[in-house]
């Protein structure tokens, strides 16, 4: 069995010294990267939303993220702005297996009160931004079938599919992966008519703790002609988090990891 | 009455003009302590939609300034909320009384939280708390509410009062369990014909003339109260128990001696389990009322012992759109010694009354816009409840909404169609900071 593995990850090394990877591999790596850096980690997050006419709102929050074992994680995400959303949590148990939906919360302090959201949509925005709830926790791979369309000296560039196209907005995806990082730099979405409606960009990559990070991310809504930009500070990876942060107990008193 | 209006609103805008810019130019300042500051100013207007014969025409004319302070110390934190308020419509103003909220400051929340062990937390001093698995419909939420505050139409989170109480968690790895000690009764800020009429079970009309004013349970250690919650998760779905001991939270009985209403002893037991199912959340709570001073159920003047139980079930229809609809039920226990014991001339309840609700949600423009309305109806009372409402974020700061309460009943004494003089409509704007 031992000797299997080791030949498995000879295997893997040689794939990819030549640059071979497997489609499977690549959106795989691109998922850990992208999704799973580390143990656990915090970032503070700035949206600035910008919309068509030029009027903006912005929210500020804290995320804090760890994985919990074969792909689940939980997310807690303390809200520092607007002031509407002050000191509320949207808290996130994600789920991998099939047919198992993510588990997830609103803490309402004013009426001391965790509300369920019911298990639904992801393609919808994150807190009225151009971002999509996928985008925050991540896309299941399974969803869509992937395609290498091309492989240039930097970037390996993929074309997605959905399994199930009554699913979601767009009818494929494009998306362009640094070979070096495997972060994704950039996504777009395009409809049946292969009209471009939505792009997601990493702008900024920065290395914390070893780990390729996107610091600033962009996402446009070609549709509406909005746009969202992200920057990420105090990015700190493997922080000891303790699993029992995300749950009531911490809904009602959050931690001193999410406040301070 | 405008003239009046005009000669006081100066005075106490003036007042709430100096609280926002002071909390303004706070929140922009790096506080001189460890803490935030935020709040926002609401200010609120409505109208009855129907004449009512003992209330004022309007319902709601108001500007509220609430401030949030957060403080944190080496071992605990402090928090203080509360309302400054300019009520046009209230009465002596200048009178607080932090219990009922009635005056111009309405405290809705000064506590410390700290951790006395690693597994355990503590809450002591005003407060606002809340658990249980309904919506808009409580069973072992026996925390006080404050109903006129609901139905006259101001924002939700006015039907959660403040309790004055020590909550202390524990978190053993087996199981959570809550303990809530309320050492004076909290009641509901409850109907009593002050600011909502209603119809009572003789069909007399109540209104401000004939305000009910229920004997008082205040004393302390010996009108107490004690909540408790065992909670925990099994194979993902949120299990809970839950007790209580203290009274009904509405003057519900009458004491015949006193010539008053008062609020009965009441023991509470119940249940409850939530979690997914069917592509939606579902939810299950069941409660038994021990009304212990009339367990026979013969006495015409307390409320029988009722075993309630409720099942929710909220889902997403489309994209933004999500539904949740609720089955509700009371069943009044020895309903045939109830039957007997009623006096002449009072409509008798059913032995079941049975609530069905839905709620509709539509978020639109980037979520900025929000249309929701939720509706009670009973087929066993004959009676509806509906209360739409539009909210529109207008900014980051800024927003307004438009809600409305709107009553309908085949009988004047059901429990909702007894409000059918209260509806009303109104809008609201509000600054956040």
């Amino acid at each position: 069995m031992k000797r299997i593995t080791v030949l498995i990850a000879a295997a893997g090394l040689a794939c990819n010294l030549l640059g071979e990877l497997s489609v499977a591999e690549i959106v795989e790596r691109a998922n850990q990267a992208s999704y799973y850096a580390g143990d656990d980690g915090s970032a503070d997050v700035t949206m600035t939303i910008t919309d068509k006419g030029g009027s903006v709102r912005t929210r500020e929050f804290r995320v804090l993220r760890m994985n919990t074992g074969q792909g689940t994680q939980k997310f807690y995400v303390y809200f520092k702005k607007p002031a509407d959303l002050y000191k509320q949590v949207y808290l996130v148990w994600k789920e991998v297996k099939e047919g198992k939906d993510d588990s997830r919360w609103m803490w309402l302090p004013a009426l001391n009160l965790k509300r369920s959201i019911a298990p639904g949509d992801k393609r919808i925005s994150f807190v009225g931004s151009d971002f999509v709830y996928e985008d925050v926790s991540g896309r299941s791979l399974k969803e869509d079938k992937h395609e290498l369309v091309e492989t240039t000296d930097e970037q390996y560039v993929l074309k997605n599919t959905p399994v199930n196209p009554e699913s979601v907005e767009f009818a494929s995806y494009t998306v362009w992966i640094d070979k070096q990082t495997m972060l994704p730099r950039k996504a777009e979405y395009y409809d049946k008519s292969g009209k471009l409606l939505r792009t997601v960009e990493a702008v900024k990559v920065e290395t914390i703790q070893g780990f390729p990070t996107v610091i600033e991310s962009v996402a446009k809504d070609l549709n509406s002609g909005s746009t969202t930009v992200n920057t990420y500070s105090a990015i700190k990876y493997n922080i000891g988090l303790n699993e029992r942060i995300f749950t009531e107990r911490f809904l009602r008193r959050p931690p001193r990891e999410a406040v301070r | 009455m405008i003239k009046k209006l005009n000669s006081i609103i100066p005075a106490r805008a003036a007042l709430c003009v100096a609280l926002l810019s002071a909390a303004g130019l706070a929140s922009a300042l790096e506080l001189p302590w460890d803490g935030e500051l935020h709040g926002f100013v609401d200010g609120r207007g409505g109208v009855r939609t129907q004449s009512d014969p003992g209330e004022d025409e309007r319902n709601l004319t108001e500007l509220r300034a609430q401030l949030d302070s957060l403080t944190y110390f080496e071992r605990f934190q402090l928090q203080i909320r509360g309302d400054f308020i300019y009520d046009e419509l209230a009465d002596d103003i200048e009178k607080i009384d932090l219990e009922s909220g009635r005056g111009f400051f309405d405290l809705r929340e000064m506590n410390v939280v700290f951790s006395p062990l690693d597994w355990s937390d503590v809450k002591v001093g005003r407060q606002i708390l809340t658990w249980g698995t309904g919506d808009l419909l409580f069973i072992n939420d026996l925390f006080p509410k404050d109903w006129n505050s609901f139905m006259l139409g101001r924002d939700v989170e006015y039907l959660k009062a403040p309790s004055d109480a020590i909550y202390a968690s524990f978190f053993p790895s087996f199981v959570n369990i809550d303990l809530v000690y309320t050492p004076r009764f909290d009641a509901d800020r409850y109907i009593d014909g002050e600011r909502v009429s209603f119809y009572d079970m003789t069909g007399r009309y109540v209104g401000q003339d004939n305000a009910i004013d229920a004997e008082d349970r205040d004393d302390w250690f010996s009108d107490d109260e004690i909540a408790a919650r065992l909670y925990r998760n099994i194979h993902g779905y949120e299990t809970a128990l839950y007790l209580y001991h203290g009274f009904w939270k509405s003057p519900v009985g009458y004491d015949v001696v006193g010539d008053a209403p008062y609020f009965p002893e009441l023991n509470v037991f119940g249940a409850s389990a939530k979690g997914s199912a069917l592509s939606g959340i579902m939810n299950f709570e069941t409660g038994y009322y021990d009304s212990r001073e009339d367990r026979s159920g013969s006495d015409p003047f307390i409320p029988n012992s009722e075993l309630r139980f409720l099942s929710g079930y909220q889902r997403e229809l489309a994209k933004n759109l999500t539904a949740g609809v609720q089955y509700y039920v009371e069943w009044m226990m020895d309903y045939d010694a109830y039957a007997d014991s009623l006096t002449p001339g009072t409509a008798a309840r059913d032995e079941l009354r049975h609530v069905l609700t839905l709620r509709l949600t539509q978020m639109l423009m980037n979520q900025n816009l929000i249309l929701s309305v939720f509706t009670f109806f009973s087929p066993s009372d004959r009676d509806v409840y509906v209360r739409p409402s539009a909210t529109y974020k207008i900014s980051d700061n800024w927003s307004t909404s438009v809600n409305g309460n709107f009553f309908f009943g085949e009988r004047k004494y059901t429990f909702f169609g007894r409000f059918r003089r209260n509806n009303s409509v109104n809008l609201s704007l509000r600054y956040n900071f």
